[in-house]
């Protein structure tokens, strides 16, 4: 059976209790907020990007579960000098891997140790705290200036 | 009925409150989650439904199922008289004078939507102020708002204090003759607190203010004699005391209901129609237009005798032992933070750990059989007010164990050493 160690990775829990890159990125020329309105999460993502179309730096703040919180500080490290067209890439790949049945690899050639979160598949109710920084980066790099929201 | 009655009350006389009697009235308490014995301790979303409930919903629909009010055959007969004793029973239950002030409703929140609608719309004008507290579920928020700011009206918050209590000293000056009405909780979803609605309402009365009291949680737990309070409204849904889902029910005073405009139209609360006008139907039939929730309705009497002849007084007795047991604990758990100590509670365990988000506990929680909710629970300034974002809460009702306070302690304890 699936054990909750899947889900609760060893790098997970170091992620939520340190977090990479949070804090407020000042100044930066993209932002966004995210809220998970079905458990109260709520994350800021802040990044900089280059002429040559390249996320310079990321940064994200606020409050969440663990997943959420290591999703985050995973994708901010994984995003840094990643360009916009690598970016969507890695979007897409995430989101087919949250959301796709268990028995389905991910592909870890594109998403490399962002595959710890593969476990969140396993746990329905959570999927959505793995995947709302992703949502929150991409309707800031996108200039959205949309509040992303899971519900 | 009689044989029920006789069985019920042996076992719940006094001390002899036998928990694995009551257990066997729940077939769904008898199952395993994950491999585990499921421990269900999320009672104030929704408590468990015994078996003459479940029954009384298959029977109606396997020989009395026809609509009410209308038919002249058998069964549509059949079907009126079991949905209208369920409204005698809830005016027996809340001791209201006549069945007459006992209106159906999809549940709580409809019921406050449709005093919001029609008596806020007649009543609350450009200036007027309708008074809430903090501790309000966002369902006794959020149809103020809405009339306020339809209105012109303003809305004003009786704040709480640290303990989750309602700051009572406060009162007094938040009401004024601008005050239209006064909506408190009984009992807090998120905190667990009993307010002291007969003080409140008397105060706000003393005013001219009407008073809504939220009982969605509270009839399960407190005896409520509407007459008694004095209260103008009180409402409820049955899914927290045992009933089916999507029913509930508001008791007004029937000179309220009666100079009410209907909440919404349709069959049923018409008395007769022409192009030209219609002559609305007489109370409680006027608030309910449309085909009502009939088996609900039926399902939710049932869950009246459950409680009658369990009696709320023993339930609650019990319940607060398996609270006092489970503060106890809690007490002496390393990094627990309760949220809602006050003095008056009832059911309610509400609490943060350190280190561990509370939907990370639902979910580590939840793989070791224990049910419960994670999150604002519908209460975001009550969450605002003691900053958290979330928190975790156990909930207590009649079928809970001792044993299972013990299990939510022990998981616990493993979420607290997985995130170590």
């Amino acid at each position: 059976m699936f054990d909750l160690r899947d889900l609760y990775l060893q790098v997970i829990v170091d992620h939520n209790k340190s977090p990479r890159n949070y804090g407020k990125l000042d100044p930066c020329d993209h932002e966004a907020e995210g809220f998970n309105p079905l458990c109260g999460d709520q994350l800021h993502v802040y990044l900089n990007v280059n002429a040559d179309d390249i996320i310079e730096d990321v940064k994200f703040e606020g409050q969440g579960c663990a997943i959420s919180t290591a999703s985050a500080s995973l994708m901010t490290q994984v995003l840094k000098g990643k360009s916009r067209a690598e970016f969507q890439k890695l979007f897409d790949a995430f989101h087919d891997m949250a959301t796709s049945d268990i028995s389905t690899s991910p592909d870890d050639e594109v998403l490399g140790k962002l595959t710890v979160l593969a476990g969140v598949r396993e746990f329905p109710s959570r999927i959505k705290c793995a995947t709302l920084c992703w949502h929150t980066l991409k309707s800031a790099i996108e200039d959205s200036r949309d509040v992303v929201k899971t519900e | 009925m009689a044989q029920l009655l006789k069985g019920c009350w042996c076992r719940t006389m006094g001390m002899n409150y036998d928990v694995s009697l009551i257990r066997n009235d729940f077939p769904i308490l008898h199952q395993q989650v994950y491999g585990k014995p499921l421990v269900y301790l999320d009672n104030a979303a929704t408590t468990q439904k015994p078996q003459i409930v479940i029954d009384a919903i298959g029977s109606y629909y396997e020989h009395d199922n026809a609509n009410v009010h209308r038919g002249v055959h058998a069964l549509s007969e059949r079907a009126t008289a079991a949905y209208e004793a369920s409204r005698e029973k809830l005016r027996v239950l809340l001791n209201a004078v006549s069945s007459k002030e006992i209106v159906f409703t999809r549940g709580t929140t409809e019921s406050i939507n449709l005093v919001a609608s029609s008596w806020g719309g007649a009543n609350v004008h450009a200036g007027d102020e309708v008074l809430i507290t903090e501790m309000e579920h966002h369902s006794d928020i959020v149809p103020w708002q809405m009339l306020c700011e339809r209105t012109g009206a303003t809305l004003k918050v009786l704040p709480i204090n640290d303990d989750g209590e309602l700051c009572m000293d406060r009162l007094d000056s938040l009401l004024s003759e601008r005050t239209k009405l006064v909506g408190v909780v009984h009992l807090s979803n998120a905190l667990g607190t009993i307010n002291p609605i007969h003080e409140i309402i008397d105060r706000a009365h003393a005013a001219g203010a009407k008073v809504l009291v939220d009982g969605a949680q509270a009839l399960a737990h407190l005896q409520v004699d509407v007459q008694a309070l004095d209260v103008d409204f009180y409402v409820t849904s049955a899914h927290k005391m045992y009933g089916p889902t999507g029913v509930g029910m508001l008791y007004a005073k029937e000179a309220l209901l009666e100079a009410m405009p209907p909440y919404q139209g349709g069959g049923d609360m018409i008395a007769m129609v022409t192009f030209e006008r219609s002559e609305y139907n007489a109370l409680p039939y006027k608030f309910e237009a449309g085909t009502p929730n009939i088996s609900g309705v039926i399902g939710f009497g049932a869950a009246i005798d459950y409680l009658n002849s369990t009696g709320v007084k023993h339930i609650a007795a019990h319940e607060q032992k398996l609270l006092a047991y489970a503060t106890e604990q809690a007490n002496a758990f390393n990094g627990l933070r309760q949220i809602g100590t006050a003095k008056e509670k009832a059911t309610v365990l509400s609490f943060t750990i350190e280190g561990v988000h509370p939907h990370d506990l639902g979910t580590i929680l939840d793989r070791e059989g224990v049910a419960i909710r994670a999150g604002h629970h519908c209460a975001m300034p009550v969450m605002q007010h003691f900053r958290v974002p979330a928190t975790a809460r156990a909930s207590f009702a009649a079928y809970n164990t001792v044993d299972e306070v013990d299990a939510l302690f022990v998981a616990l304890k493993k979420a607290q050493e997985l995130f170590a």
